[in-house]
């Protein structure tokens, strides 16, 4: 995230003698707050100043043919006030949760939002740890064997990870895995006669473990495993790429031959100390890993019938649902500023270096 | 020898130093390889009108056929011939990807130059509307400002624009924020050049390599993110013949595989090629590469 963060409130901090980690925080927060009403601000802009005319949108085309109903709607959504007053209106609809409403549900975007978010948190945190798990663990085998023909091998994986289109792979491993080998259920989140487990997170795996359904949670994994290998792929690449450079840059580092020269065994060495000095770079790049999950579940779950906020978007993107399409760029904007906080946050307390810069 | 010229003679010296190695180490398989698929794919873009069997939009054929000897890749859900349409695919997603990266570049590069020269409040501004784009997914803000300008390729490109300039202006602004206290830089603002010049011609060439590097790694994730915008039904209207809105069709016409199966291997084939070619660039220009090729295995 935005390394270029202003310097004067650090100054300011340093005065008052407040701790610098909290330092570090309360800029990091603050910046991130700042952030929150731009992502607003971006919205907003686009519903605004598009060229698709809003009244008419939301009108059809004959009431629209009439001057009097127009200014009256106008007049009622308080598109007659001026470009800021607007915004403040937008703003705070948007702190009340009111995001407008679906043209193509007929509900409130909120809430069609609340319903979707869990099943895409589901996929997306799947996905991350099948990514970190072995992205990271071939990023550090190539490290290791450097310059060998293993090293070219998972280069060439990695490279083959981020070029290809998920949307097209969705599609391939659905039917090479469900229509043809049957290996694994085709679409959605369960099999059409399992029940949900009773909600607390929205998310099937966790929820029928706190459940004790052990079926169900079978069931559950078995559907989650197709669309998260699909979505992890491009993120296996891009950790693998990351994780390969951060630790190659350790390795040759004098604590590290120090580590070796007093004789500790090279998986202790790798371990408790190539790793962790990697450490930092590799969590600055799950942040963004995150964020090209969450991009990707537009482009797979349509495939899966995977009801969440990516099959939403897509069917609102084909139907230019407006609202619906700004409600989902809102969370998922939100959601990616809040995670990169949290890296920052890590950062804070895993590097001392970044509190005193 | 004048200031000035020993300037030159410095820049030069440092740019032939840059490509000669960038030459040798441009030669391994994996960049080979990559190249030799990118030519493959540009002279295919190129013929596409004289080398694709019928007529990419003739709805002429039985619909639906599987993949034989009159149509190799097959035909569409309304009797078009897929391999024709793959092939002047190459026609639209390659040049706009190619376009877009160029435009991103020219954008972002002037943008993050101006803000690290002149620095205080024009820096702010640019720097804060990039990270307003950083702040977005990519997919997401794209497809967002896809959807509220309208589908069209247009409009596709002018969102995707949006999004990508903010990485060259960052890149850039850093470059130039290390290059401006230069002592050449200085040297050329005492014999007398005004702001552009010095930005311009002292500046600029010397740190504009990097941020090329980083365009050719771009052209593959262009070529990906317009694909996706037009598999979401954001980017090429039909009946365009588009990579990524041929797929989408495959997913309604699920048994009839070849549908989605060619055009996405050839979005791949393009990605990768470029993406390898992109990878060996990044290595031959990044030093620290270079000390990794002398260092030894752990």
């Amino acid at each position: 995230m935005p390394e270029s963060s202003s310097a004067a409130p650090e100054k300011q901090g340093a005065r008052a003698g407040i701790h610098p980690l909290a330092r570090y925080l309360g800029v990091r927060a603050g910046l991130t707050i700042l952030l929150l009403f731009g992502v607003t601000l971006v919205t907003f802009t686009l519903t605004n100043l598009v060229p698709a005319d809003p009244v008419q949108a939301a009108l059809g085309e004959q009431a629209a043919a009439n001057p009097e109903i127009v200014a009256q709607f106008r007049a009622n959504a308080g598109l007659d006030q001026p470009l800021p007053v607007q915004y403040v209106t937008y703003l705070g609809n948007v702190l009340q949760g009111d995001l407008g409403v679906s043209q193509q549900t007929r509900a409130p975007v909120a809430d069609d939002l609340g319903k979707a978010f869990p099943a895409t948190a589901e996929l997306a945190l799947a996905a991350i740890l099948i990514s970190i798990v072995l992205g990271v663990g071939l990023g550090m085998w190539a490290a290791l064997r450097r310059r060998t023909i293993t090293d070219q091998v998972i280069r060439v994986v990695s490279l083959i990870g981020i070029s290809v289109p998920s949307f097209w792979l969705a599609l391939v491993v659905y039917f090479v895995f469900f229509s043809q080998l049957r290996w694994f259920p085709g679409s959605g989140r369960l099999s059409p006669a399992a029940i949900p487990p009773p909600k607390v997170t929205g998310m099937y795996t966790v929820d029928s473990l706190l459940a004790g359904q052990w079926a169900t949670f079978g069931d559950a994994v078995a559907h989650l495993i197709l669309p998260a290998a699909v979505l992890a792929l491009y993120t296996i690449g891009l950790l693998t790429r990351f994780a390969r450079s951060a630790i190659l840059e350790v390795l040759d580092l004098d604590y590290v031959r120090a580590a070796r020269a007093k004789g500790l065994p090279g998986r202790v060495v790798v371990s408790r100390y190539v790793l962790r000095g990697a450490l930092v770079p590799i969590i600055t790049v799950l942040g963004v890993a995150f964020g090209s999950l969450l991009s990707g579940t537009v482009l797979v779950e349509k495939v899966y019938s995977w009801h969440g906020l990516g099959e939403y978007a897509y069917s609102a993107a084909t139907k230019l649902d407006l609202p619906a399409i700004m409600g989902v760029g809102l969370v998922v904007g939100c959601v990616y500023i809040g995670l990169n906080f949290l890296v920052d946050v890590l950062y804070g307390f895993i590097d001392p270096r970044v509190r005193v810069a | 020898m004048t200031e000035r010229g020993m300037t030159d003679v410095l820049a030069v010296q440092t740019r032939r130093k840059g490509r000669l190695r960038i030459s040798k180490q441009l030669r391994t398989p994996l960049a080979i390889t990559g190249g030799a698929i990118v030519v493959f794919w540009l002279v295919i873009a190129l013929l596409a009108p004289s080398i694709s069997p019928y007529d990419p939009l003739a709805q002429d054929f039985e619909r639906l056929q599987a993949p034989g000897a009159e149509h190799w890749f097959g035909t569409d859900q309304v009797g078009r011939d897929v391999l024709s349409r793959v092939v002047s695919g190459a026609q639209v997603s390659i040049p706009l990807a190619l376009m877009l990266v160029v435009f991103a570049m020219l954008i972002g590069s002037v943008l993050g130059a101006i803000a690290g020269y002149f620095g205080k409040a024009i820096d702010e501004m640019i720097m804060r509307i990039a990270d307003l784009v950083f702040a977005f997914p990519t997919i997401i803000l794209a497809m967002v400002i896809a959807a509220a300008l309208g589908p069209s390729l247009t409009n596709a490109v002018i969102a995707m624009l949006i999004v990508s300039w903010p990485a060259y202006a960052r890149v850039t602004r850093s470059l130039v924020l290390g290059a401006r206290n230069a002592e050449y830089v200085i040297a050329g603002r005492l014999l007398g050049n005004g702001p552009f010049t010095s930005l311009g011609k002292d500046i600029l060439p010397n740190v504009i390599s990097p941020v090329v590097v980083l365009a050719t790694l771009d052209v593959g994730t262009a070529i990906l993110l317009l694909s996706g915008l037009s598999f979401l039904g954001l980017g090429a209207v039909p009946p365009t013949p588009d990579w990524g809105s041929m797929v989408a069709d495959g997913v309604q016409q699920f048994s009839s595989w070849w549908i989605a199966a060619f055009p996405g291997l050839a979005i791949l084939t393009v990605v990768l090629a470029f993406n390898f070619l992109g990878d060996a660039l990044r290595d031959a220009l990044d030093p620290r590469s270079q000390e990794a090729v002398q260092g030894r295995a752990l």
